[in-house]
């Protein structure tokens, strides 16, 4: 993984002295709350209902076995002994204190962690698919480039105080894993016509308000324009994307009201005038970094291990959780190993400071010291030799990281909510765990199989409501929690938004929808049929009678 | 209202000129409007001049030329421009100054005025901005540290220092 050097160790040292002196400030009243706040979010500090959230950012989800030791000590030290991984492959803190966050930072910057551009309306952390280097359909490593993105974006002179707060993701796979169609920039490595590879570039997803799928503005990209592309994008955005209306500030609302057409036209008549200069990426410098991603010394496997078939065969239970964890690795005797953050009853995403040790623990003895964080707010060891996986399941099966649920029912995104959002109108983690305890059944979890669920408190869609095969919007009816079903989104390279089934219902309610969705799946489905496919094959009439009954099905379009 | 320029604090010989006020002697700032209006007189008078750009002006409707790039042709005339942050949270003067800088190498005093804060100089002065109209001239000490908070950042930009990847570059041809 990437390690800093001199330079990075000086720029992370300089950054946490700088906030220290800013919190200074505030703490004496020079900075009032009003100048403080933009510089707070720069980094990843919010004022929430109960307190300050510091949310650490997590470059594209990777950490080492010893970043994430640091991640429980801060836990404990400057929280309430938990952590709570987000969609966005980062950790937030909830409690800590203004007066100790410098320090907490100062901490951080010993295992070369950060919070810069946790938030605000700058370019926040970079994401990428969480197999990368690992998948087996991947036409390079993004891990590379992401990174290579990360230090282009942090504390960029000119694009810090953009419109409004801009993501970008990227993925260098045939199954997208990291959403980069609904991304700010979605960038996926492709190969062009002589094999060379580079990017597709894609402009203008986003959820929100106004959820949209972007749009390719370039088929191919080659690497060394990587740096002077997004210099071309951010700047066109920061002269052009609205400032007047913080619903329309996005760039996706600039794409959509320019026309895709004439804002590629822009961008790359900007880019014409910059893309031989200095931001020109050398292969050296690609080489550099590339050797930060090598693989790491795997043993050679030829086949299957056979102890781990054998334990397949004969132990069910074991069976049940190879078979929703597991995803086939690119080295044969090798797998990658999900750790879900979903059990019976939890929070979606939370994990204690003595989990965190623990996982840190397997993943030194069994997984070469990394871990992944996804944006499904699982955890991740990408490199498990099959010979292993039975002993990291009893062992993942004592920290509760084992519950077989991968990409299951259960398995749901949540945003934090009214339990600790002061935006929210709803509810949504008791809402996940009802789900959970209605659906804990694991044979019925199995049948149902792949069903994506997110659950957002709010319109501003931190859940991902509208990519979710199954999505729920939290709406406040006169003080009273409902919640808006939308079915048949998608967050991968098929990308499609949910389309809302009918009115809202109840919080009490809300529950048994789901389950009459999925009972309507259930009765539709072709054998080995995902719960998508129904959807796309017979669209939304046979879930919505379901739902609100035969005679509704007309009306409530 | 106090100029910034260099770490010190300078007198301001620029004369900010309204829009219905009689243009005085010596260097004057007039707005964009007017000097597009009045650009023959104004050059006649031999002494130097400087306009402001308010920020939507700078910038300009998306597609439509930017105003930066209208008065590219006659930035050797121009002594100083002024670019405006409505508020410190808006940042479309950082591009319009790498413009200036950059694209349309203007050499003349690129000013910051509006909501120009100590926290926010550092990107200012990256962007090529070299002075500043600042709010509360008690704090000199606030703004001369806020200028080395940060020894070397990862974007080459409008300063033209070198930036990380060059200093990387530059230290592996040392080793
Ligand atoms: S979706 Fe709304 S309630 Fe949920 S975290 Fe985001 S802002 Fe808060």
């Amino acid at each position: 993984m990437y390690r800093y050097d001199e330079f990075d160790r000086d720029f992370v040292a300089e950054r946490v002295e700088q906030f220290r002196g800013q919190v200074g400030r505030r703490l004496s009243g020079e900075l009032s709350e009003e100048e403080f706040r933009p510089l707070r979010l720069l980094n990843g500090l919010y004022l929430q209902l109960h307190a300050y959230m510091l949310r650490v950012v997590i470059p594209y989800g990777m950490l080492s076995s010893r970043q994430l030791r640091m991640l429980a000590q801060v836990a404990r030290r400057y929280d309430r002994g938990y952590g709570h991984f987000t969609t966005r492959q980062n950790i937030q803190f909830n409690w800590p204190k203004l007066e100790e966050v410098p320090d907490l930072l100062a901490d951080l910057a010993t295992v070369e962690m950060h919070a810069i551009q946790g938030s605000g309306n700058s370019i926040r952390n970079v994401t990428a698919d969480q197999f990368a280097g690992v998948a087996a359909d991947e036409v390079e490593d993004p891990r590379v480039y992401a990174e290579i993105v990360r230090q282009w974006s942090t504390l960029h002179p000119e694009f810090t105080f953009l419109p409004r707060k801009f993501k970008i993701a990227l993925t260098g796979a045939g199954h997208d894993r990291a959403a980069v169609r609904v991304h700010d920039i979605g960038l996926a490595m492709v190969e062009d016509a002589a094999g060379e590879a580079g990017f597709e570039v894609i402009v203008g997803g986003g959820l929100g308000r106004t959820p949209m799928i972007g749009k390719t503005i370039r088929e191919f990209l080659a690497k060394r324009d990587l740096l002077s592309y997004l210099e071309a994008i951010l700047r066109i955005y920061n002269q052009f994307g609205r400032r007047d209306n913080k619903y329309k500030a996005r760039i996706k609302i600039l794409v959509h009201e320019l026309g895709a057409e004439k804002f590629t036209e822009l961008v790359e008549a900007e880019w014409r005038e910059i893309k031989d200069g200095t931001l020109e990426l050398p292969a050296e410098e690609i080489e550099r970094i590339e050797a930060y991603f090598a693989d790491p010394p795997y043993e050679t496997f030829e086949a299957d291990d056979a102890g781990y078939l054998a334990m397949l065969a004969i132990d069910g239970a074991f069976r049940r959780w190879a078979t929703s964890n597991l995803f086939p690795h690119k080295r044969p005797g090798y797998a990658i190993v999900n750790l879900s953050l979903k059990p019976l009853d939890g929070v979606p995403g939370d994990a204690t400071a003595a989990q965190m040790e623990a996982a840190a623990d397997l993943a030194d003895r069994y997984g070469f010291g990394e871990i992944r964080i996804t944006h499904e707010q699982n955890l991740v060891l990408p490199y498990v030799a099959q010979r292993d996986l039975h002993d990291l399941w009893r062992a993942l099966d004592e920290i509760g990281f084992a519950t077989p649920n991968i990409g299951q029912v259960t398995d749901i995104i949540s945003c934090p909510g009214l339990d600790f959002c002061s935006l929210a109108s709803a509810r949504s983690i008791p809402v996940a765990q009802r789900i959970g305890r209605r659906f804990r059944d694991l044979d019925r979890q199995f049948d149902i199989g792949e069903l994506h669920i997110n659950i957002s408190g709010c319109i501003n869609a931190c859940g991902h409501h509208h990519v979710g095969h199954i999505g729920l919007l939290g709406v406040d009816r006169k003080g009273e929690e409902y919640y808006q079903i939308t079915l048949g989104g998608s967050a991968d390279e098929n990308a499609s938004l949910g389309e809302i089934v009918g009115p809202a219902v109840s919080y009490d309610a809300v529950v048994d929808a789901i389950e009459a969705v999925i009972a309507a799946y259930l009765e539709h489905r072709e054998p080995d049929e995902p719960f998508i496919e129904t959807y796309r094959r017979l669209g939304a009439e046979p879930f919505k009678e379901s739902v609100y009954g035969k005679e509704s099905v007309h009306d409530a379009a | 209202m106090t100029l910034l320029k260099g770490g010190e604090i300078v007198a301001d010989e620029w004369a900010a000129v309204g829009d219905d006020d009689p243009v005085p002697a010596g260097p004057a700032i007039v707005s964009l409007q007017r000097w597009q209006g009045e650009r023959e007189e104004l050059l006649r008078r031999n002494h130097p001049v400087g306009v402001r750009l308010a920020s939507d002006e700078a910038s300009g409707a998306p597609g439509a030329p930017g105003v930066i790039e209208e008065i590219s042709a006659d930035l050797d005339r121009l002594g100083v421009v002024v670019l405006e942050f409505a508020s410190f949270t808006d940042g479309r003067a950082y591009s319009q100054a790498r413009l200036l800088r950059e694209r349309y190498g203007f050499e003349g005093e690129v000013r910051a005025v509006g909501n120009v804060l100590r926290d926010q100089y550092q990107f200012m002065l990256r962007c090529g901005f070299d002075a500043f109209e600042v709010v509360d001239p008690g704090k000199l000490d606030g703004w001369r540290e806020a200028a080395s908070e940060i020894g070397a950042w990862y974007q080459p930009a409008a300063d033209r220092r070198q930036s990380i990847p060059a200093l990387r570059h530059a230290a592996r041809g040392r080793a």
